[in-house]
């Protein structure tokens, strides 16, 4: 019997999409949006829009309240100690941007920056870049054969000059969950920041801050079903004081003068001029929409997509898993056959899917790929769209070869 | 206007075409025409940059006419890059600058492969065929 998603019929553009002749399977890069967060946005839009934290005036109070009631969801919502740990960015690849100039005063000349193999480029140019300014040593943490950071090898490499490491919480390519708590325990033993990449991680259950122990979280309203044009940065109230402001302008300063300037502390201090007031707004809807889902029946349907998905790959002959996918996605390539020619016929026929490097171009040098495809899984799919990607699959495959 | 004979027989087959799967075998026939490239001409110096897949582009300029032979690694990119050259091999560089490429592409029914989504190479293809005319 074919899986069926209960969540489906919520998201008009996965339906939209579905009525098009186009089967979704890119979740991992962007998700479609549960009428609420539609409704949302049009709620706020059309009731008259105001600008956030500067206005006396009715509509500028109505929509600072509607603004930080995300913040204080958004804070619930990662078990964060208070909304205060909450900091709005564009999306996760500035908040990393933030932290990555933010924490540079704290580096010296020699002390390392630690990373893993498997970095997306957003978790990963940052570091390398901040590295180059400060005559840092960045290094590179290996994985083992499973696509997980190796822990042995993580033991020996962070030491005591290494004063942050930087890692993701899940692979974008190789679908499986890091040994964080493990990580985090190395870098507090050698008294180093730490920063987790939840991109992809943020997506799947929940994750309690207090309890994950890190300094910083970063993640994205996108793929979390809300708007784009969002990201959070978590930081615990210790850690989020270390930082310095990054960039300047309207409502992050206590006092101006022509020469020189007071800042405001976190977070509003790290939201210079005018947020995506009304994305903000409509992430609230995404969250509020998902903490009204039953956690376990989503963590079910996805559990039995993916293994779907994995096992209609492996009864396919030449096919090659990367990694070994724990969940939400899965890359793979076809010997003999380039991924740019799969890609292309899987366009053909309405399966969107993505293919090439996932940024994450390091990682696949190491793999010795130059690509792979990647299927990944939202709570709307449903086990017809794997049908329609196996068909696709088996068609191009018996054109290429 | 006048096509060249390749030129002519490429819109003449894909305008035929119904669907992708025909589509598809024509493009990855074409591909097999194209002269293939030495591993001396597979260089970086070659290389179209801003292709996922490895993409290699040699122009040649004789007399003021162009001559180019391409190559990749993925076979229907090499189908493309060959109506591609069937159009612009032996243009001069006045005829190759005022060449409407996207409007050959469209004639073709292969306008989605130019999309700016699209990360196969076509478009920084035309990108480097557009300097060199204008450096020629």
């Amino acid at each position: 019997m074919s899986l069926i998603s209960p969540w489906r019929a919520d998201f008009p553009g996965i339906l939209a999409l579905e009525a098009e002749g186009q089967t979704y399977l890119d979740s991992a890069a962007t998700a479609q949006k549960p009428q609420a967060v539609l409704d949302a946005l049009l709620a706020y839009l059309s009731s008259g829009v105001a600008n956030v934290h500067r206005a006396q005036h009715l509509p500028g109070e109505r929509a600072t309240r509607a603004f930080e009631a995300t913040r204080s969801k958004t804070a619930q919502w990662l078990n964060a100690a208070s909304a205060e740990e909450i900091i709005f960015t564009r999306g996760s690849t500035e908040s990393l941007n933030l932290l990555a100039y933010g924490l540079e005063h704290l580096l010296q000349p020699g002390e390392q920056i630690v990373v893993s193999a498997l970095e997306h480029h957003a978790n990963l140019l940052p570091w390398q870049q901040l590295a180059r300014r400060r005559n840092l040593e960045l290094l590179v943490l290996p994985l083992d054969s499973t696509g997980s950071i190796d822990l042995q090898q993580a033991a020996r490499l962070i030491g005591p000059r290494t004063r942050l490491l930087a890692v993701s919480q899940l692979s974008n390519v190789l679908g499986c969950w890091q040994p964080l708590s493990e990580l985090l325990s190395l870098a507090r033993t050698q008294g180093a920041l730490s920063v987790v990449d939840g991109a992809q991680g943020a997506v799947h259950g929940r994750h309690d801050m207090q309890a994950l122990g890190c300094d910083f979280y970063v993640c994205s309203s996108h793929k979390l079903y809300g708007p784009d044009g969002v990201g959070l940065l978590y930081g615990r109230r210790e850690a989020l004081g270390k930082l310095q402001h990054w960039q300047f302008g309207g409502e992050m300063v206590l006092d101006a003068d022509y020469h020189e300037a007071r800042f405001r502390p976190a977070p509003l201090g790290f939201e210079a001029g005018t947020p995506a007031v009304s994305a903000v707004i409509a992430l609230g809807a995404a969250l509020d929409w998902l903490g009204s889902q039953d956690h376990l029946a989503v963590s079910q349907h996805e559990a039995a997509l993916h293994a779907e998905l994995l096992a209609g790959l492996q009864a396919r002959d030449g096919v090659r898993l990367l990694g070994v996918p724990q969940l939400a996605l899965a890359s793979f390539c076809v010997e003999t056959v380039h991924n740019a020619d799969l890609a292309h016929l899987l366009t053909e026929q309405g399966i969107a899917v993505r293919a090439g490097h996932h940024c994450a171009m390091p990682l696949m040098k190491g793999l010795g790929l130059s690509g792979a495809i990647r299927v990944s899984l939202g709570l709307y799919n449903d086990g017809e769209d794997l049908q329609r990607f196996f068909s696709a699959l088996d068609n191009a495959l018996e054109l290429l070869r | 206007m006048n096509l060249p004979p390749a030129a002519q027989q490429a819109l003449g087959a894909f305008s035929a075409c119904s669907g992708w799967e025909q589509r598809a075998r024509l493009l990855m026939q074409w591909g097999e025409r194209l002269e293939p490239l030495s591993d001396a001409e597979r260089v970086d110096e070659h290389r179209v940059h801003g292709c996922e897949s490895l993409v290699w582009l040699v122009a040649e300029n004789q007399d003021g006419i162009w001559h180019f032979r391409a190559g990749s690694e993925a076979r229907l990119l090499r189908g493309l890059l060959a109506v591609l050259l069937a159009r612009v091999d032996g243009l001069s560089g006045d005829k190759l600058a005022a060449l409407d490429l996207v409007d050959w592409f469209n004639q073709l029914g292969l306008q989605r492969q130019l999309s700016p989504s699209r990360s196969n190479g076509l478009n920084a293809v035309l990108q480097r065929m557009r300097e060199l005319a204008q450096e020629s």
